[in-house]
């Protein structure tokens, strides 16, 4: 081989590198589990934080001994497309993929990404939360309305998204661009969730049209979001994820979270075995730790399974009667909402709203 | 393979349905399910074609063109329909007027024959799985776009294959169901049908070993062809005992007479002093001796006639090898030298069916009567005679009387007849051969006044020989 082969192979390796923009953003942060140069290892990218996820991790680390965990968190945005890069390239990538943006996940499994595993626990999951046997629903967390409890007197807590129009509606509201929540073009889980949004209710048109009026604000990240309605910044923070800001809530008295009692969205994270796994073997023990007993309580404790969903406990009465939850099951259908020439429009109208900064 | 020939021909009638009705249920069997499979799938086939089609139709008419560009939003209502199949992929590829993708997968190609797209239906694949699609296409003619845009829409098949197992399933559980009657109607059936086989069988075993009168014959068709044979084998069989018993009684009854004779004779013999006498007496005793032994000699041939009769088959015999036969064994040059014997016989054969040693016996004692009780000479011939083949013996002599012709006539239908003298016994067998194959003994005066005793018979074909 010619020196000049070589150089010309090096220049074909490192260009699409360069060129593409998804594959040259780099994870947000990384963490290892386990114990040092384990002889066998589990690469995990997934959209939760890692300070939320580690210690179910470290739950699953318990029963298998010998493995090392590297855990890589990524924006859903991102995953989507490196985890697509990888199956279409054939590339080794990932041995576990799990996303909230669950929408980016069915269109994976839709285009044979996935790799398909079935026990006697994924059996025992509900039809809404597996699809094909390749897809499961880990998780359940709401998508709640968050406010300032010092800043928003009690009788403006919105109950309803009928009460957040009513509390938008007179001019000179207070709350007039002091409304926060997902920037959907930024967040695949923000995009889910305001598509899922305008498939639910009508409400969602008259949602969005107060929401430009009073010049509401469009942001990135759940942590973000809580930070600022915790801060006074915001004083009320539109569908943002429940577990997130029941994490932010026992640790600051001045959030307070509602689950909307007209309707409560209810997302369950997927996970996914890439086809392209190299340790299939650890990642169907994962999976198969994550709908186990031990590996729930672990999701329980991580808020992942969210106690405010559970009716028994009745959480300050705003436990909701089951009719007015609804879940985003994993379908086909779900690929709508990633369609191209769909999402462009849904986004245009949505840029309509938010002019911008 | 003797043996499993056997063993076949011994199977009981339960067994044979028992399977015919297997195999009947297993060709079936296979046969429906086929066609049920093949049912299965058509049906699947268009139940989901359908799905596509409502689907694509769907998305084509959600389409809108805003600023000269069609503008679609996908209708959620379109892909919950294609989820009714919750396991299979969507495919789905919007092309516009130039056939540039507007959205969806590029890697669904149209078939680039027309043919391929029957219906608006092909099949293709979908990331390496079989997969089935439908297009449909919306026309536009706006001022600012003209032209078509067509929707594919398509799915991967394991709902399909799902139904069609379903189908084939529950199609196989009917027919399962199905040959399970079959078979117990079968039995029920089976056991009705050998009812009255077993009903028969009954009655023979309970039956008095010596009573042979005729079954019942009021049962189905098909079994009284068997009741009617086993009728008439008893009937034979009844016969045949009956001239066993006559037989015997005959042959007691008639030798007890030249017994007895005989005896006295050598009574007096004992008692006779003179020599010359005693010469007389020897004589009388020696020819004595010799009828007793041609008596004899009739009983057994006509014993042997009558057992031939009932017992032996059937075969072609040509009646002047008969007449020929007895001409050239020459008994009657024994029984009276001084009588000239003819032969007249045809060129054609006289054929009938018989047995030939029965024909031969009941001509001998015809020619035997001819000899001792007519006149010289003797014709023996075989002839055919308006479609009945005859074999005769006819003497120059007037034969008996007409009362003696017409007693003997009552005689031979009362079966009487035997126990008169030797020549009774002679006609007695010929009688018996006439009424064995089917024939009749005819004793007339012929036209020119000789006394004629013929057997007549009906002619076998010829063609059949």
């Amino acid at each position: 081989m010619t020196a000049v082969r070589r150089l010309l192979y090096l220049a074909l390796a490192v260009l699409p590198a360069l060129f593409l923009p998804g594959a040259t953003r780099a994870q947000e942060m990384v963490e290892t589990y386990g114990q040092e140069g384990a002889a066998e290892s589990l690469l995990v990218r997934s959209t939760t934080d890692i300070a939320v996820f580690g210690p179910v991790v470290e739950a699953f680390l318990k029963t298998r001994p010998g493995l090392g965990v590297r855990y890589e968190q990524w924006g859903s945005n991102e995953l989507y497309r490196l985890t697509r890069a990888d199956c279409r390239n054939g590339t080794e990538g990932a041995d576990i993929v799990i996303s909230s943006a669950v929408h980016q996940m069915v269109k994976l499994v839709n285009e044979a990404c996935a790799f398909s595993h079935v026990s006697r626990l994924t059996e025992r999951l509900p039809d809404a939360l597996r699809w094909r046997d390749e897809l499961w629903g880990i998780t359940r967390e709401p998508a709640v309305i968050v406010y300032n409890r010092e800043l928003v007197p009690p009788g403006d807590i919105p109950q309803t998204r009928f009460d957040l129009l009513d509390l938008l509606r007179p001019s000179g509201t207070p709350y007039a661009g002091r409304v926060a929540t997902y920037d959907i073009e930024e967040s695949g889980l923000g995009y889910l969730f305001a598509f899922a949004d305008a498939q639910e209710a009508s409400t969602f048109g008259a949602l969005q049209e107060s929401f430009g009026r009073t010049r509401a604000v469009s942001t990135c990240c759940s942590a973000d979001i809580i930070e600022g309605v915790a801060e006074g910044q915001y004083l009320i923070a539109y569908n943002v994820l429940g577990s997130y800001a029941q994490g932010y809530e026992l640790k600051d008295e001045r959030i307070g979270i509602v689950l909307p009692s007209d309707y409560t969205l209810v997302l369950s994270r997927a996970l996914m075995i890439p086809k392209q796994a190299a340790n299939k073997e650890a990642a169907e023990q994962f999976l198969d730790f994550l709908l186990s007993s031990e590996g729930t309580l672990a999701l329980r404790n991580a808020l992942l399974i969210s106690p405010l969903l559970e009716t028994e406990e009745g959480n300050e009465g705003e436990a909701l009667s089951s009719t007015a939850l609804r879940p985003i099951g994993l379908s086909p259908a779900l690929l709508v909402a990633l369609d191209a020439l769909t999402r462009e429009t849904f986004l245009r109208r949505w840029r309509a709203t938010f002019p911008g900064p | 393979m003797a043996d499993f020939y056997s063993r076949l021909a011994a199977t009981s009638l339960t067994a044979r349905v028992a399977l015919g009705v297997a195999f009947l249920l297993v060709f079936g069997g296979v046969i429906v399910s086929i066609a049920a499979f093949a049912y299965g799938r058509e049906a699947a086939r268009s139940a989901y074609d359908r799905l596509l089609l409502g689907a694509a139709t769907g998305i084509a008419s959600a389409i809108t063109v805003q600023d000269g560009k069609p503008v679609i939003e996908l209708p959620m209502s379109a892909f919950e329909l294609l989820a009714l199949a919750p396991e299979d992929r969507i495919g789905y590829r919007i092309m516009g007027p130039e056939g540039e993708t507007l959205t969806g997968y590029d890697e669904i190609v149209l078939p680039s024959n027309r043919r391929d797209l029957r219906d608006g239906f092909f099949d293709g694949t979908f990331f390496g799985e079989p997969a089935r699609f439908a297009v449909v296409s919306r026309r536009f003619a706006e001022r600012t776009l003209n032209g078509t845009v067509n929707v594919v829409v398509g799915q991967t098949l394991i709902a399909r294959n799902d139904m069609a197992y379903d189908i084939t399933r529950k199609a196989l559980y009917v027919l399962a169901a199905s040959g399970l009657a079959m078979l117990l109607l079968a039995a029920v059936v089976v056991r009705s049908v050998l009812k009255p086989l077993e009903t028969i069988a009954g009655g023979l075993a309970a039956r008095d070993p010596h009573d042979l009168t005729p079954v019942d014959t009021a049962v189905p068709r098909e079994t009284a062809v068997m009741i009617n044979a086993l009728n008439g084998f008893m009937a034979r069989l009844d016969r045949q005992m009956n001239s066993m018993r006559h037989l015997i009684s005959d042959t007691a009854h008639q030798l007890r007479t030249p017994v007895a004779a005989l005896r006295a004779q050598a009574d007096l013999f004992s008692d006779e002093q003179d020599l010359s006498r005693k010469e007389k007496i020897v004589e009388r005793i020696q020819t004595r001796t010799a009828s007793l032994g041609r008596l004899l000699d009739q009983m057994l041939s006509q014993a042997l006639v009558i057992h031939r009769g009932d017992s032996v088959r059937r075969e072609k015999v040509d009646l002047r090898d008969i007449a020929l036969d007895v001409f050239e064994a020459g008994d009657h040059a024994v029984l009276n030298p001084e009588f000239d014997v003819l032969l007249e016989i045809g060129e054609t054969p006289v054929l009938v069916l018989a047995d030939e040693p029965s024909l031969k016996e009941a001509l001998k004692n015809l020619l035997g009567n001819a000899v001792r009780y007519g006149q010289s000479p003797v014709r023996i011939g075989a002839s055919l005679t308006g479609g009945r083949a005859g074999i005769w013996v006819e003497d120059s002599g007037k034969g008996p009387g007409d009362e003696v012709l017409a007693d003997l006539g009552a005689r031979f239908n009362k079966g009487t007849l035997s126990r008169q003298a030797s020549s009774g016994l002679g006609l007695a067998i010929a009688h018996s051969v006439a009424l064995a194959f089917g024939g009749e003994l005819v004793l007339e005066r012929t036209a020119s006044g000789r006394f004629r005793a013929a057997l007549l018979f009906a002619a076998a074909e010829e063609a059949a020989a």
